[in-house]
């Protein structure tokens, strides 16, 4: 590029400064969501909902971890930049709480707020008050290869013990062809291995604090979770699962390179969906593992909308999410991409539908749901509510370096007399910090 | 030429760099400063008055402090050696006569204009990862286990993406420096009987000294902060949690600006630490 | 120092710096190729090279998705914006710095590279508040400002040493035909200091376009640069190599072809004064 084409590029760079084109538009509202595959596919639909009621809407798609980071940045400091955030049930509570985000007692009629199942609506509620509308809900439960169990000349039951998982697990495992009996995951972050080991945890006995706000990870329940779910991965799992998330694993699944993947029911959709998943005709379902001590290991999750105190569009705002969550979008994805991809576990009536209740995946989606109860989610009591998190705000910061103390243990970094200890103290210096 | 009139003159035009860039570092500084001395909690309560040094103390005394200043040396340390030692060679390399020397230059500035969100993505999930990646596949055809680069070496993993990045600018400024090198000065030496080591150790290298403290103070400025790579690769798990990724999990994960606001002071002393250090060497290569 | 040489000599080296060059070059080819195949592909064991179906699908994706042209234009707007503007701040310091020089002009010099040390997530809730305050969040021209900050100081410093090669008996010269203090910097030292300058806009809008904190936390949809698009690629559930790899293709392009097509001007310019 000669130096005079460059003074050229440069003023015309200029022009355009000076050049700037603003639309107005009667009314937009703007969106922050997640890049998962429902909230994708409802973009594509927006266009009807623009349609029907002439709101415009603008998408902001960002990628979980930078999602979260946005829109609490945003919340905490009244920035207004979003008129519905996509949250989850974590973060639902403690906004609705501190007054930040719109109580939806405002929906219609037509909506039948009542429909929506009532373990999600507790979620999503503070002191009864709902703050966001399930988008789409999950717990978690045992997705296993049928094929490779008949193979191993072992039957699943519905409700399987842990230790029949780990047997079944090593069974299934063929280095050779590079099969693995399990996969679960391991990853960093609190919504990543984070969430599973707690939700593990609990059906071990272990709890994140005592009635006092006391970290418990010096119990001797926390041990024998690390210490089993650290055997049997490395029996059985694959190589490398400290990294592995939701992702990695759906991705070691639909190759046919898992027995069982113990994670979201949402996934159910997207292994036994042909043109993604080499095994999807050979998927069978369990609930999630137990240890006899009435506690299961699933557990219970929404990505919702909800709408920020904050936003001037409030009205809009609601007439969306109205939109987006009814039993009308549900018909509106299944007319035009089957049952099997509607988004699932929010509404009662979704299960009640013969046509989506013959899924293979939809009943025992819905019984791990109804199987999930946040507000006793340990067999010791607990003074938090959540089972896979513990709803105050400090938990996203204390349990992703937890985890990460975690995944260190599981790569061999550490021994788990170390990584309990440093979770133990990172638990207790943060919630000393925060004033308990 | 310094005459009272282009003295004053000068100023004037100096003026609004150093106000902007006096504004740009007072502001949030003083912001930071003051944040720093307070216990403030966004989710619980915002902010709640002056605790003075406590979130000072708090943020040194964790174990997580230490190990973090470590890693940020390790990393940046790393980075920077890789990038003179193989920005020498390349530059030499791309300094000796051949066919398609354009090209081959172009090829290896690429990398610089790659954002570092995309090169972290890129690397991470494409070549790193231990089921699908491509080192998986070329450890496996050799018969070998595959890596799991990011929980086995992630320290090496994050240093290779990063150096993969700044490669090109080191290689850039080193060759421009290579190439002002008087060449009637080299055959000089060549006649004389020196070798080619002999040529570069006391011929070259020297000449590229100032280019090399260059490109160190520049790239050191911009590696001290690196966020991207991490957040997009390991998180901050398995050691390589760096001081900036300290703060940002004090920041945004706990949601604690106070103590954050400490760990920003703290990083401002490192990284003024390690710039003292470099400037008593650039400093008087700026005066040459 | 253009030697002439022996072919076998020159074969040599040219085998290894394509070789060399080809393996740097790497990643990026391997992430324009897989843009072009099917997720299956992407992720085949053993991976193909060229022998595939290319398909455009994933652009298609892509597109439908997400308003390319608005992010592309975004990018080039912020980073050119704040790096003219940069420039045209820079220009009149680095000049007085390189030709009346005091006592203090290197410790201007150092103070202002040692603004870049404060970590940028350490202040991002200040600077949040600030941007609401001022009612700039999302905000194109705020942006262009803050980046136009971030990037002054090695505007500055790069500017600083082009003026300080250009000799000063020339301006004397220019002086004593009457020039005054405009027309010496009109018509003796910018036509000089032109390679310096473009070579510093090069740098600077690679700088500012790669930029990926500010850009992503403080807008939403006005002023959403590239950065912002790819993070809705990043990593999604299933498969998703492909799609990564077009959205990363269609987010680098851009700036390397620019980056192409004024390497030379990029290897001439950007001394940083080390040249003497």
């Amino acid at each position: 590029m000669s130096s005079k084409t460059l003074i050229r590029t440069t003023s015309a760079l200029a022009l355009c400064l000076t050049a700037s084109a603003a639309f107005a538009q009667d009314t937009t509202i703007t969106i922050a969501t997640v890049n998962n595959g429902d909230m994708i596919r409802m973009q594509g639909y927006t266009d009807q909902f623009t349609e029907a009621t002439g709101i415009a809407v603008e998408w902001v798609t960002l990628e979980e971890n930078v999602l979260r980071q946005r829109v609490t940045t945003d919340i905490t400091t009244n920035g207004g930049q979003f008129d519905i955030m996509t949250i989850g049930m974590y973060e639902t509570p403690i906004w609705g709480a501190n007054g930040w985000l719109v109580p939806l007692d405002g929906l219609s009629e037509d909506y039948n707020v009542d429909d929506i199942l009532p373990a999600m609506r507790g979620g999503l509620s503070h002191e009864g008050t709902l703050y966001a509308a399930p988008f789409y809900g999950e717990s978690s439960m045992v997705m296993y290869r049928t094929d490779l169990m008949e193979a191993a000349g072992l039957e699943m039951p519905d409700a399987p013990t842990w230790e029949f998982i780990r047997e079944a697990a090593a069974a299934m495992t063929d280095r050779e062809n590079d099969v693995n009996g399990i996969c679960l995951r391991g990853k960093p972050g609190w919504g990543e291995g984070g969430a599973f080991i707690t939700a593990m945890s609990n059906s071990f006995g272990a709890r994140w604090f005592d009635m006092d706000w006391n970290a418990q990870f010096d119990t001797q329940p926390w041990l024998d979770t690390l210490t089993f779910f650290e055997g049997m991965m490395s029996e059985s799992g694959p190589a490398g699962y400290a990294t592995n998330g939701f992702n990695e694993n759906l991705s070691l699944f639909q190759q046919g390179l898992c027995g069982m993947w113990i994670d979201a029911t949402v996934a159910a959709s997207f292994v036994t969906n042909p043109e993604d998943s080499e095994v999807a005709d050979s998927v069978g379902f369990a609930l999630a593992p137990d240890n006899g001590l009435g506690v299961r290991s699933n557990w219970l999750w929404a990505w919702a909308l909800a709408i920020p105190a904050g936003t001037q569009q409030a009205d809009a705002a609601l007439q969306f999410i109205e939109w987006a969550t009814s039993s009308d979008y549900i018909e509106l994805v299944a007319e035009n991409e089957g049952w099997a991809n509607v988004p699932p576990g929010a509404r009662t009536s979704l299960y009640e539908n013969p046509n989506y209740i013959s899924v293979p995946f939809a009943q025992m989606t819905l019984d791990s749901i109804l199987s999930a109860d946040p507000n006793n989610s340990t067999v010791e009591p607990s003074p938090y509510v959540g089972i896979q998190f513990a709803a105050i705000p400090e938990f996203a910061g204390i349990a992703s370096e937890v985890s990460q103390e975690f995944s260190a243990f599981y790569a061999g970094q550490q021994t788990v007399e170390e990584a309990l200890a440093n979770a133990q103290a990172i638990t207790s210096e943060a919630m000393e910090a925060a004033g308990y | 030429m310094a005459t009272q009139h282009s003295r004053s003159a000068a100023r004037f035009m100096m003026a609004p760099a150093v106000f902007l860039l006096l504004v740009w570092m007072l502001v949030p500084l003083s912001m930071t400063l003051w944040f720093s001395f307070r216990r403030f909690l966004p989710l619980r309560g915002g902010d709640q008055g002056f605790v003075w040094f406590e979130n000072y103390t708090r943020f040194i005394s964790s174990s997580a402090f230490w190990p973090s200043v470590q890693t940020t040396l390790i990393i940046v340390g790393g980075i920077l050696l890789i990038s003179v030692v193989f920005g020498i060679l390349l530059a030499l390399l791309l300094d000796q006569p051949m066919w398609g020397q354009g090209v081959v230059r172009i090829l290896v500035i690429a990398p610089f204009f790659v954002m570092p969100t995309v090169s972290a993505l890129v690397w991470k999930n494409m070549f790193m990862d231990p089921t699908n990646g491509l080192f998986a596949h070329l450890w496996r055809a050799f018969g070998a286990d595959p890596v799991v680069w990011l929980s086995d070496a992630p320290l090496f993993s994050i240093i290779l993406i990063v150096s993969w990045q700044w490669l090109p600018f080191a290689t850039l400024i080193l060759l421009t420096a290579i190439q002002s090198l008087d060449s009637e000065q080299l055959e000089a030496a060549e006649m004389d009987g020196a070798g080619h080591l002999s040529r570069f150790g006391y011929i070259i290298l020297p000449h590229m000294s100032r280019a090399i403290t260059i490109v160190i103070l520049i790239q050191t400025i911009f590696l001290l902060s690196i966020f991207a790579e991490i957040f997009v690769t390991t998180g901050g798990a398995f050691g390589s949690r760096t001081l900036t990724y300290l703060i940002y999990q004090r920041v945004l994960e706990s949601q604690n600006v106070g103590l954050g606001s400490a760990g920003g002071v703290y990083a401002i002393i490192l990284a003024n630490i390690v710039a003292l250090f470099l400037m008593r060497i650039v400093g008087k290569n700026l005066d040459a | 120092m253009a030697r002439a040489v022996s072919n076998p000599r020159k074969a040599l080296n040219t085998a290894i710096a394509w070789g060399i060059g080809l393996l740097i070059f790497f990643p990026i080819l391997w992430t324009i190729l897989t843009s072009f195949k099917t997720e299956a592909e992407a992720i085949a064991n053993p991976p193909v090279f060229l022998a595939f179906d290319w398909t455009l699908e994933n652009y298609a994706v892509v597109q439908e998705r997400s308003n390319y042209m608005r992010f592309l234009w975004n990018s080039v707007f912020i980073a050119g914006g704040s790096t003219i503007l940069g420039v045209i701040i820079a220009v009149p310091a680095a000049w007085s710095m390189a030709f009346v020089p005091s006592k203090r002009t290197k410790d201007i010099l150092l103070w202002m590279l040692s603004t870049k040390m404060l970590p940028a997530v350490g202040v991002l809730y200040p600077i949040y508040l600030l941007c609401i305050q001022l009612g700039v969040l999302d905000n194109r021209y705020a942006l262009v400002v803050i980046l136009m900050l971030i990037n002054l100081p090695i505007i500055v410093w790069m500017l600083y040493t082009y003026f300080k090669e250009i000799p000063g008996e020339i301006l004397e010269a220019a002086r004593m035909d009457g020039a005054g203090l405009k027309e010496e910097i009109l018509y003796v030292l910018t036509p000089m200091a032109v390679p310096g300058i473009a070579s510093t806009l090069l740098l600077n809008f690679i700088l500012a376009w790669n930029e990926a904190f500010w850009t992503l936390n403080l807008t939403a949809v006005d002023a959403a640069p590239l950065t912002a698009f790819i993070a809705s690629y990043s990593s999604p559930e299933g498969l998703f190599f492909a799609k990564l790899s077009a959205a990363s293709t269609m987010a680098i392009a851009p700036i390397l072809i620019l980056g192409w097509f004024s390497q030379k001007q990029l290897v001439r310019g950007l001394t940083f004064g080390a040249v003497k």
